[in-house]
């Protein structure tokens, strides 16, 4: 079967890899272009961005996605920011810099050419945006301004206030619309991708249910793209958007896809505590509070106190006792654990003891109030509307949660899977993060794979098909992928169980959470691989899916989504039970140091690890690409 | 020419390209919010003449000799270029179109929006949009129906048995000295201040007259409009009533008329 | 802090787009002031689901108030009764124990009902399609800072690009004019320097798209209101004059 991975890296140093890789690929003619049918499946930043500039180089693009508008995919919701290597500050940055940055923010857990190559069209991106009228921060001179994010000792990271993936978003989805409206991209918006499609090996279409009508449509061409981003969600619990879940990906797995790295998740520390058992998803707060806010618990276990009436001596200001040098900005995943560790030990604060204070008392107290305000006015609003409290007068309350998934389907250097013909883009790939993602970096990535990597490696692979028409929509293989989706909306339907598609997804979300969040343990992951799959089987028998298949039915598209997402989780925790050592987001109790550092082991697991499907019921095959360092040294990271 | 080539799947318009394209300018006046100009511009002249035409006939309270007067003054405007009551046709001729214009923008537009509007049955609940805004296409109407009436009553004499053309003294204490005439004028020039509170506000959006520095301005200028036109124009069939114009059914200016054109004076 | 309050809601159930519509009214017991008004719906659906009713359909994504895909039309008024705040972002504070509330969807004859209070937005697409964008191709960008762009211009431009494209101005609009949604995608663009160079070509095509399919503004001014991201109408009035300037401009250049 499958040897050991190759990601077919082309040869040569790490600057000229992707330029001499460029020259080298053969490419379409503009002619031939318009010869070549392209399925792009997912319209957020990376789905977007490459069917509009698919659409602009003259192939012949479809878009699917299950949105009622492109504009609304999740990638509307980033807030911070968007690295680039401009280096329009003169600090220092260069793209050797954002890649250094990256490759070790990702604890050496990712490919330096790819990195290189993401580092390298980082600037480009900006120069694109700037000219599709994204209205990026700008300083007085009217040039563009901007901020430094987590881990990063430069300021490169470009924003529009707080909306940043909003921006990019919608300057993506402009890109895309000018190409719908000259005719070269076709739309199909709540048209959601049940299947994928095979023939010879090759990935040739996929099939749809119209979201509205439940019709059942093949879609038949020379590539498919997957822009279907991560897999939070399978925490119920997340930052991710309602409607984010795996089942793309997943449907693509089962097909043969090999799914990387799935264990590799980043919790984020600054979102506001679940309020109650009804709550449907988490809020992040930008990082940018924990600059003046400081982070503390009270001394005593369950404290009844109000926080104002807890003087400092009863304060445990946990992160800046731990970390004197770095206080409260180390890194995501440190200030994560910490907070999840005070809070396991009884001490924290709200009326579900699920948080931890972030205090401004003491930055209103130098500063003033108005200055906290101009910084962070909108965000305190937020906190507010949200929580009903005033973070001007009570300490905001803060936790952990779900917020980014590094792995995802396997692609080599072309950003094409292990499935020929099947290309992964943006979030729903493993990626260039490693074991970790940078604040900043997933908008770079998506979008970078999006307007500047798929359009030319794209071509490399068609050029075997010219003159070769698509796979007619009336051969068999669409035939049994159509029944395929038809039979599983019968099933869902029949089911006749008790409790809703939300209670089970609830449910894997508290195992998932409790087993594979931020801290994991080798009983518990072995818990996780016994209960999901009870937990799986009973939601496939008590499941319960009112209605029918020929109308909007949000129960319906829900329970695959879900039946998925349990496949997956079972699958997050066999990957984290397998790497034997503490990465990024994947901390393993058993592989700290004593101050209860992170601990890799690069002899064993400098590589990755990717999933092979190997049919219901049986375990995934785990396959590894050796992943080579050649230009940065392997290094343990500190932050006392 | 702007060419709509949106490949986005859609329900159907709601309103369809026009059958002809007309020559620039007037395929303007086939859009919408070209037909908004239309009617901003329209609304910004008739606003003119009802400001001119209230001041005019504050000229009443001089007295009747006065008043007719005033209204020889403007069939001899302009004489000293043209003969005579032509620049006074050339205006109303123009108040005439704008007047035709704004109505039809206004009847046009309006059967858009409700080809475009759906009700709420469950009712709703306006914030922003306030009485004035909401009874537009009540108030314009009105003012129509009753400029008819008013026309017919006070310049053509119709329903005034004793009418006198060119004694707008007369004819208004007669007229409005009729309670029922005078309810009808007061109830429509009510509306017409209404119409024009809202319109005047309306008529800088929509023309595009719009600095934020001195927005505020443009309310403080349709609430002083309105107001000046209501205290005005219904202080007329109010001091009627009130006795304060009255000529006693005698019009002096049919006497002074009769008397010179005896003496074979023209006037 | 946080209390639990009783509701009567009196939600539209429409089966699909051609079925006709009516009012259901469920009693929403037990509700915490801390839910957000679609937690408060999904914890409703929880129970229909239990008692083998079909859920009520309503869309959202983000549930941050960035997405615009959530909209409902609560007690008569779009997103509901607090400013500034798409429907995802409301929450039950807002509301007091034995409350009445009717919700229904979005409604404009361009934005038909799919299902219960889903509604179909494509029209706002075709309105982007028609133009708003700025035609530069992928690579043929010139250096970002090649350009200056003043900071208050910058400014205005993202007031106006914070759109969210939610259809909250078109559901309150009483004419169903879509004319804020279509300022602020205008106006994004004609500000910014990179936009100048299809500035009257994409307020013509864009201004007459929106007139297929909305109403005329009669600048009522409930748009403004609605919008959960205080898009303010002098978008609408700078719409207008481009589009005049547009339609002279453009006759000039392709005469
Ligand atoms: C709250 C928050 C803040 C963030 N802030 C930042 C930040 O400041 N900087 C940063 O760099 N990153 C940030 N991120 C991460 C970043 O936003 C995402 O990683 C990135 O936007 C993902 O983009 P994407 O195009 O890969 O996927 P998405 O934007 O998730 O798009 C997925 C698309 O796929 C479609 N789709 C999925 N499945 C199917 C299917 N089966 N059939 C049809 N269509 C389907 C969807 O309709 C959608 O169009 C943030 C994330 C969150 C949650
Ligand atoms: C002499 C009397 C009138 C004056 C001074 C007047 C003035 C105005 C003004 C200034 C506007 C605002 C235009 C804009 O927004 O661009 C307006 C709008 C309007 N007028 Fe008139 N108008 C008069 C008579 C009428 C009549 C007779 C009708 C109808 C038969 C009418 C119907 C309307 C309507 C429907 C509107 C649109 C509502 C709106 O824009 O808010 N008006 N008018
Ligand atoms: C209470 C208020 C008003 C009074 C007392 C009044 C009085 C008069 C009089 C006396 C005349 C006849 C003048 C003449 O023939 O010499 C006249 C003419 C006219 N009025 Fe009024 N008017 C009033 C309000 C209005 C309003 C609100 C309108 C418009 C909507 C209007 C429109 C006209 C017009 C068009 C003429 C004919 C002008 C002409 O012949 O050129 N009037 N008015
Ligand atoms: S203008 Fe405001 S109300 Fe209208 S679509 Fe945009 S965000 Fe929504
Ligand atoms: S509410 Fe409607 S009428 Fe105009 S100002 Fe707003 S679009
Ligand atoms: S759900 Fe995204 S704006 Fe409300």
């Amino acid at each position: 079967m499958l040897g050991s991975l190759d990601a077919r890296i082309p040869a040569g140093s790490l600057e000229s890899k992707w330029t001499d890789h460029k020259f080298s690929m053969r490419l379409v003619n503009p002619n031939n272009k318009r010869r070549f049918d392209v399925i792009v499946v997912g319209s957020g930043l990376a789905g977007a961005s490459a069917a509009a500039s698919l659409g602009e180089l003259g192939y012949r693009v479809k878009v699917l996605t299950y949105h009622d508008s492109p504009r609304r995919a999740h990638s509307i919701a980033a807030q911070g920011g968007i690295n680039a290597a401009k280096n329009y500050q003169n600090d220092g940055d260069s793209v050797y810099r954002l890649f250094y940055d990256t490759i070790k923010g990702g604890d050496y857990r990712a490919r330096e050419a790819n990195v290189y190559r993401l580092a390298e069209v980082s600037v480009d991106i900006i120069d694109q945006a700037t000219a599709q009228g994204v209205p990026f921060a700008r300083e007085y001179g009217g040039l563009l301004d901007n901020r430094s994010f987590g881990g990063a000792q430069v300021s490169r990271t470009f924003y529009a206030r707080g909306q940043t993936g909003q921006q990019l978003l919608l300057g993506a989805y402009s890109a895309l619309m000018r190409q719908v409206a000259a005719g070269t991209v076709e739309l199909h918006t709540r048209s959601e991708m049940l299947e994928l499609v095979m023939h010879d090996g090759r990935a040739v279409g996929v099939v749809t249910r119209d979201l509205i009508t439940g019709e059942i449509v093949p879609h038949s061409a020379h590539a498919v793209v997957l822009a279907t981003g991560g897999y939070g969600n399978v925490y119920f619990l997340s930052t991710n958007a309602k409607m984010c879940n795996v089942t793309a990906a997943w449907r693509a797995h089962r097909k043969g896809a090999l799914f990387a790295n799935p264990c590799y998740t980043q919790i984020h520390p600054t979102c506001i505590p679940a309020s109650d058992d009804f709550q449907s998803k988490l809020t992040l707060m930008s990082e940018s509070l924990r600059n003046d806010g400081r982070i503390w618990v009270p001394v005593a276990h369950e404290d009844g106190r109000e926080p104002h009436e807890i003087p400092d001596a009863d304060r445990d200001y946990f992160l800046e006792r731990k970390y004197p040098a770095f206080g409260n900005l180390v890194p995501r995943d440190v200030a994560s654990r910490n907070a999840k560790t005070v809070v396991d030990e009884g001490r924290g604060v709200g009326p579900l003891r699920n948080g931890v204070y972030l205090d401004f008392s003491g930055a209103m107290a130098r500063d003033g109030e108005s200055v906290i305000r101009s910084k962070y006015g909108n965000l305190f609003d937020m906190y507010e509307r949200i929580t009903g409290e005033d973070p001007y007068r009570v300490p905001m309350r803060i936790y952990p949660a779900t917020h980014y998934t590094m792995g995802g389907l396997w692609v080599d250097y072309e950003l094409m899977s292990n499935v020929p013909g099947l290309f992964v883009l943006g979030e729903a790939n493993f990626s260039d993060h490693g074991a970790n993602r940078l604040g900043a970096s997933a908008l770079m990535q998506g979008l970078a794979d999006g307007y500047f990597v798929l359009p030319y490696t794209i071509g490399n692979y068609l050029s075997d098909f010219l003159g070769d028409p698509a796979l007619g929509t009336s051969e068999p293989v669409f035939a049994d992928a159509e029944q395929e989706v038809a039979d599983e909306m019968n099933r869902w339907l029949s089911t006749g169980g008790t409790r809703s598609v939300d209670h089970y997804h609830r449910e894997l979300g508290k195992l998932v959470w409790d087993y594979i969040g931020m801290a994991r343990d080798k009983t518990g992951l072995e818990k996780a691989i016994s209960e999901i799959p009870a937990l799986r089987d009973e939601y496939h028998r008590n499941v319960r899916v009112l209605g029918s298949a020929d109308t909007l039915n949000q129960s319906l598209e829900k329970a695959g989504r879900v039946a998925d997402l349990f496949e997956l989780g079972e699958l997050m925790a066999r990957d984290a039970l397998a790497r034997e050592e503490s990465c990024g987001g994947h901390f393993r109790e058993e592989h700290q140091t004593e101050e209860g550092e992170a601990m890799r082991d690069d002899e064993n697991f400098t590589h990755v690890a990717a999933w092979e499907w190997n049919g219901e019921g049986t375990p995934q095959t785990r396959h590894r690409e050796e992943l080579e360092f050649e230009n940065v040294e392997l290094t343990q990271r500190s932050y006392k | 020419m702007a060419q709509t080539i949106s490949r986005v799947s859609t329900p159907p318009p709601v309103r369809s390209e026009p059958r002809v394209r007309l020559p620039w300018p007037l395929s303007i006046y086939q859009t919408a919010v070209g037909k908004k100009w239309v009617m901003g511009l329209t609304g910004a002249a008739l606003l003119g003449f009802i400001v001119v035409h209230m001041i005019g006939n504050l000229h009443l309270y001089e007295g009747p000799l006065e008043i007719h007067e005033y209204a020889e003054t403007l069939r001899d405007l302009g004489t000293k270029l043209l003969p005579r009551t032509w620049l006074l046709w050339a205006m109303r001729i123009g108040l005439i179109i704008a007047f035709g214009l704004h109505i039809h923008s206004a009847y046009s537009l309006s059967r858009m929006s409700w080809a475009a509007d759906q009700r709420y049955p469950g009712g709703r609940n306006y914030i922003a949009a306030n009485f004035a805004s909401r009874t537009m296409r009540w108030t314009g109407p009105i003012i129509g129906l009753y400029l008819f009436y008013h026309l017919a009553d006070l310049t053509w004499g119709w329903f005034n048995p004793d009418f006198v053309r060119g004694d707008p003294y007369h004819n208004v204490s007669e007229s409005l000295g009729s309670i029922p005439v005078a309810i009808l004028y007061i109830v429509a020039n009510t509306a017409l201040a209404v119409h024009i509170f809202h319109g005047t506000w309306s008529m800088f959006q929509s023309l595009g007259v719009n600095s934020p520095r001195y927005n505020h301005l443009r309310r403080y200028l349709a609430g002083g409009l309105a107001g000046i036109i209501l205290v005005g124009n219904l202080s007329f069939p109010i001091f009627v009533q009130a006795g304060v114009i009255d000529d006693n059914g005698r019009s002096v200016v049919e006497e002074l008329q009769q008397h010179g054109a005896a003496e074979g004076e023209d006037h | 802090m946080s209390s639990e309050i009783n509701l009567t809601l009196q939600v539209w159930r429409q089966p699909g787009p051609q079925a006709e519509g009516r009012f259901v009214t469920y009693e929403a017991s037990g509700i915490s002031t801390d839910a957000s008004f679609l937690e408060m719906l999904d914890i409703v659906n929880e129970r229909l689901i239990e008692n083998g009713e079909e859920p009520i359909v309503f869309e959202s994504d983000c549930r941050e108030g960035i997405c615009g895909t959530c909209g409902l039309m609560i007690n008569g008024q779009a997103h509901g009764p607090q400013k500034s705040t798409a429907t995802c972002q409301l929450h039950m504070r807002s509301f007091k124990d034995g409350d009445h509330i009717v919700i229904e969807p979005w409604r404009a004859t361009s934005f038909p009902v799919l299902r219960d209070l889903a509604v179909d937005r494509r029209a706002m697409d075709a309105i982007i399609a028609s133009g708003g964008y700025i035609s530069v191709n992928t690579g043929a960008a010139p250096d970002a800072n090649l350009t200056p762009v003043p900071k208050e211009t910058a400014d205005t431009a993202f007031d106006a690009a914070a759109c969210i494209g939610c259809g909250a101005c078109v559901a309150a609009c009483p004419n169903s004019a879509a004319q804020l949604f279509t300022a602020a995608k205008v106006q994004h663009l004609n500000l910014l320097p990179q936009g100048q160079a299809q500035r009257w070509a994409r307020t013509e095509a864009m201004v007459e798209t929106m007139e297929e399919f909305f109403g005329s503004c009669t600048n009522h001014g409930e748009c403004e209101e609605a919008c959960p991201k205080d898009i303010p109408i002098d978008f609408i009035a700078w719409t207008n004059r481009d589009y005049i300037k547009a339609k002279v401009k453009n006759r000039k250049l392709a005469g």
